[in-house]
């Protein structure tokens, strides 16, 4: 799918200062504040803790998958199947509970309903050599098909009430558990992927598997890792969902994984591989959440906010293309 | 014989033989041909599609706002047909493509001239035609009572014993054929999925191609919004809402190669088909439909593990990369 390209390495860097202003994540930046400042003069509700708090629960689930599919997508791979991951992971603690399974037994078993799934994804994209593409289209079936069979039209309900605290609990005040959960593994993966020798090889594999393959990189053990990684991830926000809902049904966060990748590319990864920045995914997530709330808030449908967020991602890509052609039309 | 062997199509219709032979020994009167042209019909729609999708996956791109083109499409023409129940079908017909092909067009215009990757592009899009079909109609449905008759036997209506919504399959199946086999286009579309490079020197424009390429996705797709439209007798926000993973599903158990270049009429066909068979077959084997969505998928798993097996080629490069898109 990818076409050629020619990159240009430059032969001396530029000014940092100069790079820094106008980089991807002062763009996300520069929109974000505009959206929050659009938002508090639309509508009076905006303006108040406990509003701003209730808007991060929009994004932070989908963010902390966005995390890990954001390291997917710049070695060069892409996971479709995320969202039934959850399915599964929330269908499989269901079935757990009905065998009196606790609060901690529950956690684990998410969790690691989503290693495997993951692991089988990696099994399959690695271990087979298949394209990511096909074998997660057809794992996304495979899972919430499967989280179909185990419940059919039926919802299993009645989670413990110490289980709901992952979902609707408050660390302090007005800080909820899922945004101190995502904020610490923002940071986690800002050290993986940007201070690590891991994360290098991720950015060269998606540069480059063969380079990468001939300068002793395992490419393979890393993309397996890589899709273990997003299955814990689905498996974790599973958990939240599955805590914040109090049920579980088969189409649970049906149509998330085209969101979570929404999310990635608008925090400037490159869908080619080889590039991108969790801070900007971070702020790409932010950008989202409050875009969805600021509309709700404002009595707008759900669907049409998705006119939004499908053109902010059409325009934030095309734009700076836009602009570097009438720059060098300008030069010339 | 060894030709046959290796061929893909081959092996995926003796599968669909002995599923459909397999399913009749436990359901007798599953092999009917009344049955059989029963399942055709049902399955129309999803093969249109996946021709349609075959041909940009042939130039290495995907297109993931089908459905959405399809809802979008099919919508326009329910709200026609319901305020001006006197337009003649042929031209809410036209219509419907002709509005595809809009879309399809926006879609090969931004991978065109900005270059941006095509999953990119109509993952966009694909939010922005369906949130379009919510302004349009007013988050309202268009609903059996609101459609001409007229409109509801576009699909329906018999012609030789067979109803019109598989002669349209029929018709899309032979132009489609001769455009993949007998038109320099079709040839562009194969050149510049197996070797782009070579066929920029070899005088093809590649963007304008893939350009084509995604109207004629989006032209099929606003046909079968008419189709879809007129076969379930409904219009809304939600019709085929989640129904491009299936098309693609389609063209890859067909053995249509996601990295381009590789995929015939019969593969779209067959693999759509076969999703048809299996559909149709579990009720009948009594195995509760929940069962379905498990079943494509692992078969999904299976085809594409088939193929890498089959399909396996070494090439050697012999020019250096040339500028492509341009």
């Amino acid at each position: 799918m990818s076409d050629t390209q020619i990159r240009r390495i430059p032969d001396r860097l530029d000014n940092p200062l100069r790079s820094a202003i106008f980089s991807w994540q002062s763009l996300l930046l520069l929109v974000a504040t505009a959206i929050f400042v659009a938002n508090s003069l639309a509508t009076p509700y905006f303006l108040n803790p406990w509003s701003i708090s209730d808007a991060t629960f929009n994004f932070t689930e989908k963010a902390l998958i966005a995390l890990a599919m954001a390291l997917v997508i710049i070695s060069g791979e892409i996971d479709l199947s995320v969202a039934a991951i959850i399915a599964f992971c929330s269908t499989m603690m269901g079935f757990a509970l009905q065998f009196g399974v606790g609060t901690f037994g529950l956690v684990v078993i998410g969790i690691t309903t989503g290693l495997l799934c993951g692991a089988f994804n990696g099994a399959l994209v690695s271990g087979l050599r298949l394209p990511s593409i096909v074998v997660t289209i057809g794992t996304m079936s495979f899972f919430r098909g499967l989280s179909f069979i185990v419940l059919g039209d039926q919802a299993f309900k009645g989670y413990p009430s110490s289980f709901a605290y992952f979902g609707q609990g408050y660390v302090w005040w007005v800080v909820s558990f899922e945004v101190v959960l995502f904020l610490i593994m923002a940071v986690i993966f800002y050290f993986v992927l940007h201070r690590t020798s891991f994360g290098r090889q991720i950015f060269v594999i998606g540069n480059n598997p063969v380079t990468a393959e001939f300068s002793g990189v395992r490419v393979r053990r890393i993309k397996f890792l890589l899709f273990c990684l997003t299955g814990v991830m689905s498996g974790l926000a599973a958990v939240l969902l599955t805590s914040r809902l109090g049920s579980t049904r088969p189409s649970i966060a049906t149509g998330w994984e085209l969101e979570v990748i929404t999310m990635v590319v608008l925090g400037g990864v490159s869908i080619l591989g080889g590039a991108g920045s969790i801070i900007g995914v971070v702020l790409a997530a932010l950008i989202m959440g409050l875009v969805t709330f600021g509309l709700g808030l404002l009595n707008v449908p759900g669907i049409v906010m998705s006119i939004v967020i499908g053109t902010l991602l059409i325009a934030v890509i095309a734009l700076p293309i836009l602009a570097g052609r009438l720059r060098a039309r300008m030069e010339r | 014989m060894s030709k046959l062997m290796k061929n893909r199509e081959f092996w995926l219709a003796l599968a669909l033989a002995v599923l459909i032979w397999g399913v009749t020994l436990r359901a007798p009167g599953f092999g009917a041909s009344s049955n059989l042209l029963d399942i055709f019909n049902n399955t129309s729609i999803l093969v249109i599609l996946a021709l349609g999708q075959m041909v940009v996956i042939l130039t290495r791109s995907i297109d993931l706002s089908m459905a959405a083109t399809l809802a979008l499409s099919g919508m326009i023409v329910a709200l026609l047909n319901a305020a001006y129940p006197g337009i003649p079908v042929p031209i809410l017909l036209a219509i419907a493509a002709i509005s595809g092909a809009i879309l399809g067009a926006v879609n090969g215009l931004l991978v065109w001239k900005l270059n941006i990757p095509s999953i990119v592009v109509t993952l966009g899009t694909l939010t922005i035609y369906r949130g379009t079909i919510f302004l349009i109609a007013g988050g309202q449905w268009v609903n059996a009572d609101q459609l001409s008759p007229a409109f509801i036997a576009g699909t329906r209506l018999p012609i030789l014993g067979i109803p019109l919504l598989s002669w349209f399959a029929v018709l899309i199946v032979v132009v489609f054929f001769i455009m993949l086999t007998r038109t320099t286009i079709g040839r562009a579309l194969y050149a510049i999925g197996v070797n782009p490079t070579a066929s920029v020197y070899a005088g093809i424009n590649v963007g304008k191609t893939k350009f084509i390429a995604f109207t004629i996705a989006g032209t099929v797709s606003g046909l079968c919004g008419y189709l879809w439209v007129s076969r379930y007798v409904i219009g809304s926000v939600e019709v085929a809402k989640g129904y491009e993973l299936s098309i693609i599903a389609a063209c890859v158990i067909g053995g249509v190669s996601i990295a381009g270049g590789i995929g015939t009429v019969g593969s779209a066909l067959l693999g759509a088909l076969f999703l048809g068979v299996i559909n149709s077959a579990l009720p009948v084997i009594n195995i509760s439909p929940f069962w379905q969505m498990a079943i494509s998928g692992a078969a999904i798993i299976l085809a594409v593990i088939f193929n890498s097996r089959t399909s396996r080629q070494k090439g050697r490069i012999i020019l250096k990369s040339a500028r492509v898109g341009e």
